[in-house]
């Protein structure tokens, strides 16, 4: 167990390093740099004046330097400036960061209540009108677009109500609340929840098939102890695994579901400094974004192996 | 005489449905309803992707000043948008932007992906290694981010968007090719294959490829509708598919927002091509998914 922890702990270390330089070199790729795209929007360009902010932004040395200094400054912590808005990127990241992690848990709780009860229903009725229709529901949520999802349910909100789910200022009331951070929680939550919902579906299939479970039910054990508390149990544990690649696809969600709502938060900040192409920033989120996918996908393997005593017996530890 | 003659012919008709495929296809539409809607869904737009020319009136990208934001009616089957532009015809005209981009997109992803996990789950060693490695960082960001930052990074146009779209999809098929390669590297036919004096490389394409593909096609049918969603996201959000393309995704943002509440049809019909797209490759990939796969029978 601890060479594993050690060898996983390394590991994380390694992407993350490696995703630091994919990145890197991947916005040096971008046609022109900072100082052309400052200037580009001035209208006019002093070569003078050009090179003294390539030498202020450091863009005149060594790629391999450039990079050291970048890592120096995340690893202090220092998130570097916006060049757009001229004041440290940390200011303008940090509010927004429990923004988008009330949104994030919202959709991640509507995600497991859209997926994992529905997963086993379908399961448990297994060809029946039930489970086409639950099928279909999820499989229809997993083929939405969220930003079309979210516009859909704001022309509903507009036509219907006098509230609009579209965030304008900070809710303060607890109904705020459930408004504008419910509604496009439910959006993310039921895209992701489509993927929980196969998962729970066809990993109770399987197990309702094992010799233990006929076991079970030739005892005479009721139906629903069967289900729930013998099939259940061993079903849960692959969905566990999906934990992990849950969040990254949260994230994905919520990048466009911020845009939609104009939720001021993490990810939407993320693709205004792209489209901006505020480099500096879009980097270091970038990284910021690594590191909860990463870290997440650790812990979901920890609390895998934990949960699942084979996998110590098996070596594969 | 006329018994065996009718004979024959039935056996001579059998055999021609056979051959065309079309028993099969019709069996499996019986088992596979939901497949088979899928397929059906995905053959229309290919097909209206292919005809667009012929099935729309109005040129898609023209502007017409005097007709703008009209609600649908005979001639604007779906309305028109602030520019006067026929929504129909941009759909129609879309499809074939949105099936490209995404076929493309599938397909130079998954072909990278079958070559590189066959190459790393054949040869193992350090290679396997190395590789592994570089599929985990490709991992580490969202597929949405990663295509979000590729595809602003290397600049608007449609090959390179479909560049953005395709290189997260790579780690992705390579870990699922890589792991059928795995438990099909062992079985005694590639060993006999090897006693035999075969050459490696060839068992590895003749004997071992073909083993792997059951998976690859099942996971590549899924990952369309995938690549087609994340198409319509990064245009949504104005890194996609540059003017003066139609795109469903563009067709959302560019109007969609400060118009929504007068003309709902802009909203509506876009978001309904992306779905029926994604919807129609889900449910073929499912069914696909259930017939390859021996676990999933009972």
């Amino acid at each position: 167990m601890k060479a594993y922890l050690i060898n996983r702990t390394l590991l994380v270390f390694l992407t993350l390093f490696g995703m630091s330089i994919v990145i890197f070199i991947l916005l040096r790729l971008a046609p022109g740099n900072i100082v052309d795209i400052l200037f580009d929007s001035a209208g006019y360009v002093d070569p003078a004046e050009k090179k003294v902010l390539e030498a202020e932004l450091g863009l005149d040395k060594p790629v391999y330097v450039q990079y050291g200094a970048w890592m120096a400054e995340l690893l202090s912590g220092n998130l570097g400036k916006s060049y757009r808005l001229e004041i440290p990127a940390g200011e303008v990241i940090r509010p927004r960061i429990p923004v988008s992690l009330e949104l994030a848990l919202l959709a991640f709780f509507f995600s497991i209540i859209l997926g994992i009860p529905p997963g086993v229903i379908s399961a448990v009725r297994q060809d029946t009108a039930m489970d086409y229709t639950l099928r279909v529901i999820s499989l229809s949520g997993l083929s939405m677009p969220a930003f079309w999802l979210g516009l859909l349910i704001i022309l509903a909100f507009v036509y219907n109500t006098d509230l609009s789910p579209i965030y304008i200022n900070a809710p303060t009331t607890f109904g705020g609340h459930v408004l504008l951070f419910g509604v496009p929680a439910f959006v993310v939550g039921f895209r992701s929840s489509a993927l929980l919902m196969r998962l729970t579906r066809s990993s109770m299939l399987e197990v309702m098939r094992q010799d233990y479970i006929r076991t079970a039910k030739s005892k005479g054990l009721a139906e629903q102890v069967v289900n729930y508390r013998h099939a259940l149990k061993n079903a849960i544990l692959p969905v566990v695994t999906l934990l992990g690649i849950e969040a990254a696809f949260l994230m994905g969600g919520l990048v466009v579901t911020e845009s939609v709502f104009n939720i001021p938060g993490v990810a939407r900040f993320l693709v205004q400094a792209i489209l901006w192409r505020d480099y500096p920033i879009v980097q270091n989120l970038v990284m910021f974004i690594a590191i909860i996918v990463v870290v997440v996908n650790f812990l979901t393997d920890l609390t895998y192996t934990w949960l699942d005593p084979r996998l110590q017996l098996t070596g594969k530890l | 005489m006329t018994e065996t003659g009718a004979l024959g012919e039935q056996i001579h008709s059998q055999s021609l449905w056979h051959t065309l495929g079309i028993e099969q296809a019709w069996e499996f539409c019986k088992r596979k309803p939901l497949g088979a809607i899928g397929a059906f869904i995905m053959i229309v737009m290919v097909v209206l992707a292919l005809l667009a020319d012929f099935v729309t009136a109005i040129d898609p990208v023209t502007t017409n000043a005097d007709k703008t934001l009209q609600a649908p009616n005979s001639v604007y089957w779906m309305g028109t948008d602030y520019l006067g532009r026929d929504i129909y015809s941009r759909i129609i005209f879309g499809t074939r932007i949105s099936l490209t981009v995404g076929i493309l997109a599938t397909l130079f992803g998954g072909l990278s992906g079958l070559a590189i996990g066959l190459v790393s789950g054949y040869m193992l060693g350090w290679m396997d290694l190395v590789v592994q490695r570089f599929m985990d960082v490709f991992q580490a960001l969202p597929r949405l981010v990663l295509a979000l930052v590729m595809s602003a990074a290397l600049g608007p146009s449609i090959q390179n968007v479909v560049i953005a779209i395709a290189v997260p999809l790579i780690p992705i098929i390579a870990r699922v090719v890589r792991s059928s390669t795995l438990a099909v590297r062992e079985l005694p036919f590639v060993e006999a294959a090897r006693a035999a004096g075969m050459a490696e490389w060839r068992i590895a394409l003749i004997h071992v490829l073909p083993n792997t593909l059951a998976p690859f096609i099942v996971l590549v049918t899924a990952q369309l509708g995938a690549a087609i969603l994340v198409e319509a996201s990064l245009s949504f959000l104005g890194l996609g598919v540059p003017e003066p393309h139609p795109s469903w995704g563009r067709m959302l943002s560019e109007s969609a927002a400060e118009y929504a509440q007068q003309a709902p049809w802009l909203v509506i019909f876009p978001g309904l091509a992306i779905s029926a797209a994604v919807f129609g490759t889900n449910l073929l990939g499912d069914a696909l998914r259930d017939e390859l796969d021996p676990r999933l029978k009972q």
